[in-house]
């Protein structure tokens, strides 16, 4: 089962502001994202102003704000990914989804999160989709490959549909 | 420990420990700084104070960096010169160029270091910031787009408040100050105090300007338009207008709010002296009723909104009297209404504050009654000058005129709440007598003057030692909390104002006045108060009528109506 907020902070008992970070991480991992609830719990817990919290959690580019989608898609942009194009492979998937990095689509299909290398440069430019690689993608490839997961959740929900 | 440093090739003395910026200040060399603040740690990160030191390869920062013996500083070379220009140009490179159209357009730090640095074309293109402007809050207005990212605002948020409400997000060129989860000021422990827009070197923090609201007003056929101005007022716009700073202009502020079209000019100040009525009964009431103690004073909005979210234990402590500005207002639409025979939805009853919370006070829920309003628009002092200046009016040749009556007569007592500890001293007046039935003989108390950040005093009344303190800047309230939680006993009676100096050092009064401006505020009402004869609150003869023709006694039925209000803990992003 799942950690909830209140158990970790259990574990941050007398912590002070250093705790912050491995706090923040601890939570996202469990919950996928940084609630508003997780930064004022952790705030009281911390005795830090949320203000500063949500400072330090946007500097980095590691935490998010919106819980991550259905399917959670990550884009490298790594030196050898960088190079070989992957900012328009961003561009264009943002225009696509309609979202920016770090957000989530309306209907909690799809989110997108840049990382700085999955460490794969061979493939690059590479995306990670739910944890599967897809290899040299370009501007017209992830469109597509985004439609395959659209009617792919599509003919999934018409099953589910038929079933019941 | 004295040193010697060699700045331009002449010798000049310096202590150890010293920053290279104070003894360039302190000798007349001026060097620009943004992010510098007085009294405050320096940072050194806009970079624009820099300057040479022989032996040094790179520019170091004035502000922050400590001077040692026979150093050699080149404050205005080329090198120097050129790398401020470059920051100034790399500031302007995203900045809005509308400056014609800003707020702080010929009273921005930006602005003239341009024009010091001559910038006159645009050497750097950056792209443009295009962030949403932050209307949300009733006082403050948020615009992201003109920040500069010095963090002035962010630093007097938090060490001299204690509030921080706002903080530096995001990263590198998307960095922008914002609150919690990026929500609307008006969702965040903001109290409204305005000193963030005092620090502002630019545009991007300003107060929400309802001087057109006043001017419609004005204009409207059938409405009545009082207009009623906080003791602090009158000795903070002299400057403006070519006088000396500090001086006392009521009567020429007075002609010039009637030019401008108000029916009836009040003195808030008059307020004040209901408020030291009302609050020197409760404090009595509380101590030989064994209520709840210390007592608060619950005249700054700010400070109330600060208790409502960071200390709601603290909610029974804080007098439930309102501000004066309430109190002459709702005195406007009850007993003022009735004698000149208007209706109160008719009567439009505006307010000049040195602050911006009071405009969020005045929209508080329990501030009226029937659907009206005790006081409809609240301007600060540098909307009311926007509103001299737009009418046209010739400050400097104007006969004064008196106040209105009712609430045209005032004691100097509450003249002196403009001023940290002015609060305290008036309520001691009419507490003593009301407790010995003598007047106090000596009505200075030093001990609760002056600029400190906390101030305590003890005064005898008959064998009753009231323990008082005097707090302004709400992070030394904070630590006065701290003590009274930890079980300190020995204070009766607080008065909290929230910006450092009190009223006289507002968040809505002129910006950029200096410590000496400031300090001539101060000691102009303490002259006011030296010089007049009517130096306490329960003496003032309108005072005395209206409980005796209207209100009854103090804390009574009606007075109770109309003149307390009640508190809650608020839910907000801490």
């Amino acid at each position: 089962m799942k950690a909830t907020i209140d158990s970790i902070l259990i574990g941050y008992e007398n912590s002070g502001r250093d705790a912050l970070i491995p706090l923040l991480q601890e939570i996202q991992e469990n919950e996928g994202f940084l609630s508003e609830e997780a930064i004022v719990k952790t705030g009281n817990k911390l005795k830090i102003p949320t203000s500063k919290i949500y400072g330090v959690a946007t500097f980095y580019n590691q935490f998010r704000f919106e819980p991550v989608g259905k399917y959670h898609v990550q884009v490298c942009r790594g030196t050898a990914c960088h190079v070989l194009g992957s900012a328009t492979v961003l561009q264009e998937l943002e225009t696509c989804l309609k979202v920016k990095a770090g957000q989530t689509t309306r209907d909690g299909l799809f989110s997108i999160e840049v990382v700085a290398c999955i460490g794969a440069c061979g493939l690059a430019p590479v995306i990670c989709i739910n944890g599967e690689f897809y290899a040299n993608v370009t501007a017209v490839s992830i469109k597509n490959i985004i439609d395959t997961y659209r009617s792919k959740d599509a003919n999934y929900e018409t099953e589910v549909k038929n079933i019941s | 420990m004295s040193l010697n440093i060699d700045v331009n090739g002449k010798i000049y003395e310096a202590f150890d420990g010293e920053t290279i910026l104070t003894v360039l200040n302190r000798n007349g060399i001026r060097v620009p700084t943004l992010c510098n603040m007085k009294n405050f740690i320096p940072t050194g990160a806009c970079r624009i104070c820099v300057v040479e030191v022989e032996g040094n390869s790179k520019l170091v920062s004035s502000c922050s960096f400590p001077v040692f013996n026979n150093m050699k500083i080149k404050t205005h070379s080329p090198r120097v010169v050129e790398a401020r220009k470059t920051i100034v140009e790399l500031l302007l490179s995203n900045h809005p160029d509308d400056c014609l159209f800003c707020v702080r357009n010929s009273n921005c730090e930006l602005q003239s270091l341009a024009k010091e640095y001559h910038v006159v074309e645009r050497r750097i293109h950056g792209v443009k910031n295009n962030h949403k402007i932050d209307f949300s809050s009733l006082s403050i207005v948020r615009d992201p787009d003109k920040c500069i990212l010095c963090g002035r605002c962010v630093r007097v948020c938090e060490e001299t408040m204690g509030v921080s409400c706002i903080e530096f997000t995001n990263r590198g060129s998307k960095s922008i100050i914002g609150t919690t989860m990026g929500k609307g000021l008006n969702t965040s422990s903001c109290v409204n105090c305005g000193q963030c827009i005092m620090v502002c070197p630019t545009g991007a923090l300003s107060e929400r300007n309802q001087t057109s609201l006043v001017q419609e007003a004005l204009n409207h056929p059938e409405k009545m338009v009082v207009v009623q101005y906080a003791p602090s007022i009158t000795v903070s716009i002299a400057e403006e207008f070519g006088m000396k700073p500090g001086k006392d202009i009521t009567g020429t502020l007075n002609a010039a709010l009637r030019k401008m079209g108000f029916r009836f000019v009040f003195d808030t100040t008059f307020g004040a002296d209901l408020t030291i009525i009302e609050e020197a009964s409760e404090l009595i009431d509380r101590i030989t009723k064994a209520g709840k103690l210390p007592m608060f004073t619950s005249c700054c909005p700010a400070w109330v909104k600060y208790a409502e979210e960071f200390a709601p234990d603290f909610l029974v402590n804080l007098s439930s009297c309102k501000s004066p500005q309430q109190m002459t207002g709702a005195i406007i639409k009850t007993y003022f209404a009735d004698k000149i025979k208007q209706k109160p939805e008719d009567i439009i009853s505006v307010s000049i504050m040195p602050c911006t919370a009071k405009k969020f006070e005045a929209q508080r829920d329990t501030m009226g009654r029937n659907g009206v309003n005790d006081v409809d628009i609240v301007i600060s002092t540098r909307e009311l000058i926007e509103l001299i200046n737009l009418n046209g009016i010739d400050m400097n040749n104007i006969q004064p005129e008196i106040t209105d009556s009712p609430m045209g007569v005032r004691s100097s007592a509450g003249k002196i709440f403009g001023a940290t500890g002015g609060v305290m001293e008036a309520a001691l007046r009419t507490a003593y007598k009301i407790l010995t039935g003598t007047e106090l003989t000596n009505f200075k108390i030093s001990a609760l003057r002056g600029f400190a950040g906390r101030k305590e005093a003890k005064i005898q009344i008959n064998d009753l030692e009231v323990g008082v303190a005097v707090v302004s800047g709400l992070a030394n309230a904070a630590k006065l909390i701290e003590e009274i939680r930890n079980g300190r006993k020995d204070i009766h009676f607080v008065e909290v104002m929230t910006c450092p100096g009190g009223c006289i050092a507002g968040g809505g009064q002129r910006i950029g006045a200096s410590e000496a401006i400031i300090d001539a505020r101060m000691q102009s009402l303490y002259k006011i108060d030296e010089k007049e004869t009517l130096k306490a609150s329960h003496k003032n003869p309108e005072i005395v009528e209206l409980y005796a023709n209207f209100l009854g006694e103090p804390l009574q039925r009606k007075s109770h109506e109309l003149l307390h209000t009640k508190f809650c803990k608020r839910d907000v992003l801490l």
